[in-house]
């Protein structure tokens, strides 16, 4: 639908976007493919990606190499993904590609990637079986995968008190992966799971029936994961039924994103978050990177902006280790296993056991600061790392 | 938990206040509907559009009332713009094509939304008056979500009254029960007919409003929203207010209990109760017009 090409040169790309710059050295530039959403659900996603991996090209680059970015609307539509994947390697030739934000895409996209061995850089897309079952050499994730994110919150829960959980999640995949970790840790560290529901991803209209079941049922939490327009629903509702006096509503962090947490108003504050980034991580690394950011695009980066942020670093630092050549393609996806950085999340790197991110892991709590509702860190669950989970490599 | 008398009671109440906002949705589909034997699919639209409206409004002055009171007209001139522009000349075109360029719409409305509020989800409060809890059957609920259910009751006598016992609601009537014989004996119904689009069109931004607070604002709201009034309007019976109203509430109910009691049959049910009524009773529930 669209194509923006945009060619990185050495310097001052950034002032003018998505702009060409005289060309530094005659070597043909490393192709990156970029399928994003950039319309549908999922578009602000795609943006919030994209600009981040556009400041992390500007800040890492320094002329270690010649890059150019061709991106392509994803549309959040598998066949969509898939087409446009094909016409990044076989029509632009790209050396590697990047995205996409939904799982269902991303399962699109495996199977032609791995066949035609072109690295695959996962900014988004969670689903367990991408580094799991379906893990594949050429397919590496800077983002998450879904049961990393919630893990960790069973024992934490646990050891804080609220030894009763009622769950509530979107029935799609994402949502019953994330709930399945967080009941598998949560019920091993002796928490009982009293209750759970699933309501249609998208669909539900109304909370209010989940939250008489809650209100009957009495548990210590509520482990929720919503994310977008169902997010601000959930968590204005949940305030809105004075459920948020005697039930802690906890959660995988999206519940409360930057991106929408303004529209979530008072009804936001007090709200216990799990996530793999939030904006109030206290390090000198996220502190530079939100600064820039915000003098760049004018608002809070969100996780997204960081997972693109920290995608355009990974490729910097594995080419840097090449020299700049994306030709051979196995000695690229090599150097990215031998790239470890501290970035505005903490220390990175990728498992070469299973192709996922090993990450710090932050509970975060929601607060009233002097700019609206702040995410302010309470615990971080240093190094999480994935289990195999059926991936050879 | 059907035991429960608290539990029950609010879950009445939850599927009321759900009936309320369908109901304010449909009415107006309904009406156009059974009076011009037009399917308006970018119904939903107008819904988001006076949701998104509201939004500009609540930023600019602060006030949940004056969007509640502006955001209705805005949508109103707006439906009226796209009858005298398009819509008056599909008419008489078959439903095919009806269908085809109100889905259309759709995407017109999606894309200049994305374009003038951009891709973010959004929200507004409601007004501080109606923020707080209110306690009855010895349980508190939502205050705001009371005045939902008394709203959709007011607009729900306001519309019965005025179809009854004004002569504008007879001309409606007439035109509903046979369009050419009302026209021949001298009543102005295509002048009728746009009025009611219009006010159609006023009650579906408003829903738009009113559902702000409770649900949130997001490009995709409409489409969202849009198959549940299509069912209301199918079974309850197009044309017919009585229609719209119980349509609304069967759909209301069914939806609030059955997401608890049966979650995973939650939309079988729905659409089970649906084919069920086409199957016994073709024409909806309450049809607006018996002889055919």
């Amino acid at each position: 639908m669209r194509a923006i090409q945009a060619t990185f040169g050495a310097v001052g790309l950034l002032a003018t976007g998505l702009l060409s710059s005289p060309a530094v050295n005659a070597e043909d530039p490393v192709k990156i493919g970029v399928i994003l959403p950039y319309s549908g659900v999922y578009a602000s996603l795609g943006g919030e990606i994209t600009q981040g991996m556009e400041l992390g090209f500007a800040t890492f680059l320094n002329g270690a190499a010649e890059i150019q970015l061709i991106t392509e609307d994803s549309e959040v539509k598998p066949n969509i993904g898939l087409s446009k994947a094909k016409k990044l390697v076989f029509q632009d030739e790209v050396d590697l590609l990047v995205g996409p934000v939904a799982s269902n895409v991303a399962n699109a996209l495996r199977d032609f990637v791995h066949s035609q061995e072109i690295p695959l850089i996962i900014p988004n897309a969670g689903n367990n079986l991408l580094t799991g079952e379906r893990c594949s050499r050429w397919v590496l994730r800077t983002s998450f995968s879904n049961g990393q994110i919630t893990r960790g919150m069973g024992p934490w829960l646990m050891e804080h008190g609220y030894d009763t959980v009622y769950l509530i999640a979107a029935d799609y995949a994402a949502g019953h992966q994330m709930m399945d970790a967080f009941r598998e840790t949560y019920t091993a560290a002796g928490g009982s799971v009293v209750g759970e529901a699933f309501p249609p991803l998208r669909d539900t209209k109304d909370f209010g029936p989940f939250f008489a079941q809650i209100k009957a049922i009495a548990p210590k939490a509520v482990f929720a994961f919503f994310a977008g327009g169902q997010a601000i629903q959930f968590v204005k509702q949940y305030d809105q039924f004075g459920l948020k006096e005697s039930v802690k509503l906890t959660g995988a962090g999206w519940l409360t994103s930057p991106l929408y947490v303004h529209a979530q108003g008072t009804a936001a504050e007090g709200i216990l978050g799990i996530l793999n980034y939030v904006p109030g991580i206290d390090s000198p690394e996220n502190h530079a990177f939100q600064a820039a950011y915000q003098a760049e695009y004018g608002r809070v980066a969100s996780e997204f902006a960081v997972q693109g942020y920290d995608t355009a670093r990974l490729i910097v630092e594995a080419l840097k280790i090449t020299g700049g050549d994306a030709s051979d393609r196995g000695a690229l996806v090599d150097a990215m296993h031998a790239v470890s950085f501290v970035g505005p999340r903490g220390p990175l790197r990728i498992d070469p056991l299973t192709n996922n991110i090993i990450q710090d892991i932050h509970v975060f709590e929601t607060m009233a600061g002097a700019e609206g509702t702040e995410l302010r860190v309470v615990d971080t669950l240093p190094a999480m790392q994935d289990a195999q989970n059926g991936c050879t490599l | 938990m059907l035991s429960d008398p608290t539990f029950l009671a609010i879950q009445v109440l939850n599927g009321l206040q759900l009936a309320s906002l369908l109901f304010l949705l449909s009415v107006g589909l309904s009406v156009v509907f059974g009076l011009m034997n037009f399917i308006n699919l970018a119904h939903g639209t107008l819904y988001m559009l006076g949701a998104y409206i509201g939004l500009s409004l609540v930023r600019w002055t602060g006030s949940y009332w004056i969007a509640f009171a502006i955001a209705p007209l805005c949508v109103a001139a707006i439906g009226a713009v796209f009858h005298v522009v398009l819509l008056r000349r599909m008419q008489a075109a078959s439903p095919m094509r009806q269908v085809l360029v109100t889905f259309g719409l759709i995407y017109v409305g999606l894309d200049s939304v994305r374009y003038f509020w951009g891709d973010y989800s959004h929200s507004f409060d409601a007004p501080e008056s109606l923020a707080g809890m209110v306690h009855l059957f010895g349980e508190s609920y939502p205050a705001y979500r009371l005045f939902v259910i008394a709203f959709g009751l007011g607009v729900l006598l306001v519309l019965y009254l005025a179809l009854e016992k004004t002569r504008l609601g007879a001309v409606v009537r007439a035109g509903v029960d046979d369009t050419e014989t009302a026209s021949a004996i001298g009543l102005n119904v295509s002048g009728t007919f746009f009025l009611v689009f219009c006010l159609g069109c006023a009650l579906a931004g408003l829903a738009g409003v009113v559902a702000a607070p409770v649900l949130s604002i997001y490009p995709g709201m409409g489409i969202s929203i849009l198959i549940s009034t299509l069912i209301v309007v199918v079974v309850g019976g197009p044309g017919s207010l009585a229609g719209a109203a119980f349509g609304a509430l069967l759909v209301g109910m069914v939806e609030t209990f059955g997401q608890v009691l049966a979650p995973s049959y939650a939309g079988m049910v729905l659409y089970g109760l649906m084919a069920l009524v086409l199957v016994v009773r073709p024409a909806g529930l309450f049809p607006a017009r018996a002889s055919r």
